[in-house]
C-alpha cells in the first residue's frame, strides 16, 4: 500500500474539517483547554491577543516554542501558530515543532516587505490573510491551504471583516458572470494567476476553505458573517478580552453552527456580560492598520 | 427518499454534494425536529470534542438513538466516527454508543502525519478506495457482531460495519468516493421498504380466510 503523507488533499482537508467552527486566540495552556471545553475546533496559539499586540507596539514575532508546546500538551484539537509574513525559518521552527496548521500573519510585524513564504515548500498547511480575492488567489498560489479575510485584528469591530468577505465574494460572482475571452483580463487585474481564476470562475467558490478573521466579538458577529458565506470564524481578542470569556467562546460556538436560527442566536446572546471593547476604525492611523501588511 | 447529514460542524456540505451526485437528496441536520422523515443519518468529520458538545446541547443523542433503533443506516466518518463508537481510548466518555468498538482519536499523531493511501475494501469491489485520513482515528478493537471491512497494511482497522451502523476512520467525501454512500442509500432504501419480493405479499383483494 503506498502512503503519502502531508498531500494536498490532507492540507486541504483539515480546514475543510474545520468548517462551521470557531478557531480562538489563546495565549495559555488554561486559555486552550478553556477553548477546548467551549467547542473550539483549534486552538491558535500566541503570546498576546492582537488588542495587546496593538496596544504594546513594537516588534511582535513568532511565540516562544515551550508556549506553544505547552498548549500542544494541553488540548487534543488541532493548534496553530503564527510566523511572521515572509519569515520562513519561523515557519520551519513552527513545523518542527509539529504544530497543525501555521498562520503567516500581518498580526505580527512583516519580516519581507516583498515575498510571503513559500508555502509549496512545507508539509505543515498554511492559513494566509487577504483583504481581496486577488490577494487570496495570490496566497493560494504560493500554497495556502485555506484564507481567511484579515478583518483588523485586535479592535473588537466587524466592519473590516465585513467589508473584505464581501468584497471576496462579490468578485467571484463578478468572474461567475464573465464570458471565458473575459477572465484573461480579470486575471491580469486582479494580480493572480490565470489558472486559479478560471477555476474560480467556474466552480463559483475559492479552491480552499475561506474563513472570516480581524473583529468578531460577539455571537451575532460570527452568524452576520457566516450568513454573508463564511465556512468558519477566527475569534482573537474577542474571547478572552470579555468579561466572561468561557461563556462567550461558547456562545460564539452556538451562534456559528446556528448561524440562520435568530432565536438560537437570541438565546445564546443572552446575559454574556461585557464583549471587548471595541475602538472604531477611523481612531486607527493608516500606519498602525494590520490588514494593509502583506501584498 | 431523503438521508439526514448531521450538520452543527465540519465537512457535512461535502457529504450532502456526494449525496447529490448519486442521486439521493442529503438534508443538513442541527435540531431534532430536522430528522423528520428521513430516512439514515450520515456524521461527517470534523471535530469530535466540538460536536460532541453541540450533540449532547442541541438534545440529539435520544432522537438519533431513536433513529438507530429503527433500522435506518447510520454512518460516521472520522469525527463521526468517534461520536459513533462504544468505547473512547483515554476514558472520554461515549457519545452515542451504537458501534461495538474501542476507537482511539489522532491515533496517527498530528496533522504532519496525515495521508491519502489506496485500500482494499472487498464488500466494495476491486476497485481500490483511494482513502484520505486526516488526524485519524482507528479502531483497536472490535466486538463478536462487528464486521471488519477494511484495515490498513499494518492490521489497523480503519472500516466497519454493525448491522445498520458503518464507520469509517478515513473520508470517503473528500476523495469523490460514491460507494460507501451509494452502500448506504440501499441500506436506507432496505429499511424504508424490506422488499420481500411479491411472492411474499398477500392477493391485493384476497379476503382474510376467516372473514365469512
Amino acid at each position: 500500500m503506498a502512503v503519502e503523507t502531508s498531500t494536498w488533499a490532507t492540507k486541504k482537508g483539515l480546514a475543510q474539517m474545520l468548517k462551521g467552527g470557531v478557531i480562538m486566540d489563546v495565549v495559555t495552556p488554561d486559555h486552550a483547554k478553556i477553548a477546548e471545553d467551549a467547542g473550539a475546533v483549534a486552538v491558535m496559539a500566541l503570546e498576546r491577543v492582537p488588542a495587546d499586540i496593538r496596544a504594546a507596539g513594537g516588534v511582535a514575532r513568532m511565540s516562544d516554542p515551550a508556549m506553544i508546546e505547552g498548549i500542544m500538551n494541553a488540548v487534543t484539537i488541532p493548534v496553530m501558530a503564527k510566523a511572521r509574513i515572509g519569515h520562513f525559518v519561523e515557519a520551519q521552527v513552527l513545523e518542527a515543532l509539529g504544530v497543525d496548521y501555521i498562520d503567516e500573519s500581518e498580526v505580527l510585524t512583516p519580516a519581507d516587505e516583498t515575498n510571503h513564504i513559500d508555502k509549496h515548500a512545507f508539509k505543515v498547511p498554511f492559513v494566509c490573510g487577504c483583504r481581496n480575492l486577488g490577494e487570496a488567489l495570490r496566497r493560494i498560489n504560493e500554497g495556502a491551504a485555506m484564507i481567511r479575510t484579515k478583518g483588523e485584528a485586535g479592535t473588537g469591530n466587524v466592519v473590516e471583516a465585513v467589508r473584505q468577505l464581501r468584497d471576496v465574494l462579490s468578485e467571484i460572482r463578478r468572474l461567475q458572470g464573465m464570458r471565458e475571452d473575459e477572465l484573461f483580463v480579470a486575471a491580469k487585474e486582479l494580480q493572480a494567476p490565470y489558472e486559479l481564476v478560471k477555476q474560480v470562475a467556474a466552480e463559483g467558490s475559492l479552491p480552499v476553505v475561506n474563513f472570516v478573521a480581524g473583529g468578531i466579538s460577539t455571537p451575532a458577529d460570527a452568524a452576520l458573517v457566516m450568513q454573508l458565506g463564511s465556512e468558519g470564524v477566527f475569534v482573537g481578542s474577542g474571547i478572552f478580552k470579555s468579561e466572561d470569556p468561557a461563556r462567550m467562546a461558547n456562545a460564539i460556538v452556538q451562534a456559528t453552527t446556528h448561524f440562520d436560527n435568530p432565536s438560537i442566536i437570541a438565546e445564546v446572546s443572552k446575559g454574556l456580560g461585557a464583549p471587548m471593547r471595541g475602538i472604531s476604525l477611523d481612531a486607527i492611523p493608516e500606519e498602525e492598520r494590520l490588514a494593509v501588511r502583506g501584498w | 427518499m431523503k438521508i439526514a447529514v448531521l450538520a452543527l460542524q465540519g465537512d457535512f456540505r461535502e457529504h450532502i454534494q456526494t449525496l447529490e451526485s448519486i442521486g439521493v437528496e442529503g438534508v443538513p441536520v442541527r435540531l431534532p425536529a430536522d430528522l423528520d422523515g428521513v430516512s439514515g443519518l450520515i456524521l461527517p468529520g470534523g471535530e469530535s470534542t466540538t460536536m460532541r458538545q453541540l450533540i449532547q446541547r442541541w438534545g440529539l443523542v435520544d432522537p438519533i438513538r431513536g433513529l438507530a433503533a429503527t433500522g435506518a443506516p447510520l454512518f460516521g466518518t472520522c469525527a463521526g466516527m468517534i461520536v459513533l463508537s462504544k468505547q473512547i481510548v483515554g476514558g472520554d466518555p461515549p457519545v452515542l454508543p451504537l458501534l461495538d468498538v474501542s476507537v482511539e482519536r489522532n491515533a496517527f499523531g498530528r496533522q504532519l502525519d496525515s495521508f491519502e493511501a489506496d485500500l482494499t475494501v472487498p464488500v466494495l469491489g476491486d476497485t481500490p478506495v483511494h482513502a484520505v485520513f486526516i488526524r485519524a482515528p482507528v479502531i483497536e478493537a472490535v466486538g463478536p457482531d462487528v464486521d471488519v471491512l477494511a484495515r490498513l497494511d499494518d492490521g489497523r482497522i480503519v472500516a466497519v460495519r454493525e448491522r445498520n451502523v458503518l464507520a469509517t476512520s478515513f473520508h470517503p467525501e473528500l476523495a469523490g468516493e460514491t460507494r460507501f454512500h451509494r452502500l448506504v442509500a440501499t441500506m436506507a432504501a432496505a429499511h424504508d421498504d424490506p422488499g420481500e419480493g411479491a411472492g411474499r405479499r398477500p392477493h391485493p383483494t384476497r379476503r382474510a380466510r376467516n372473514a365469512s
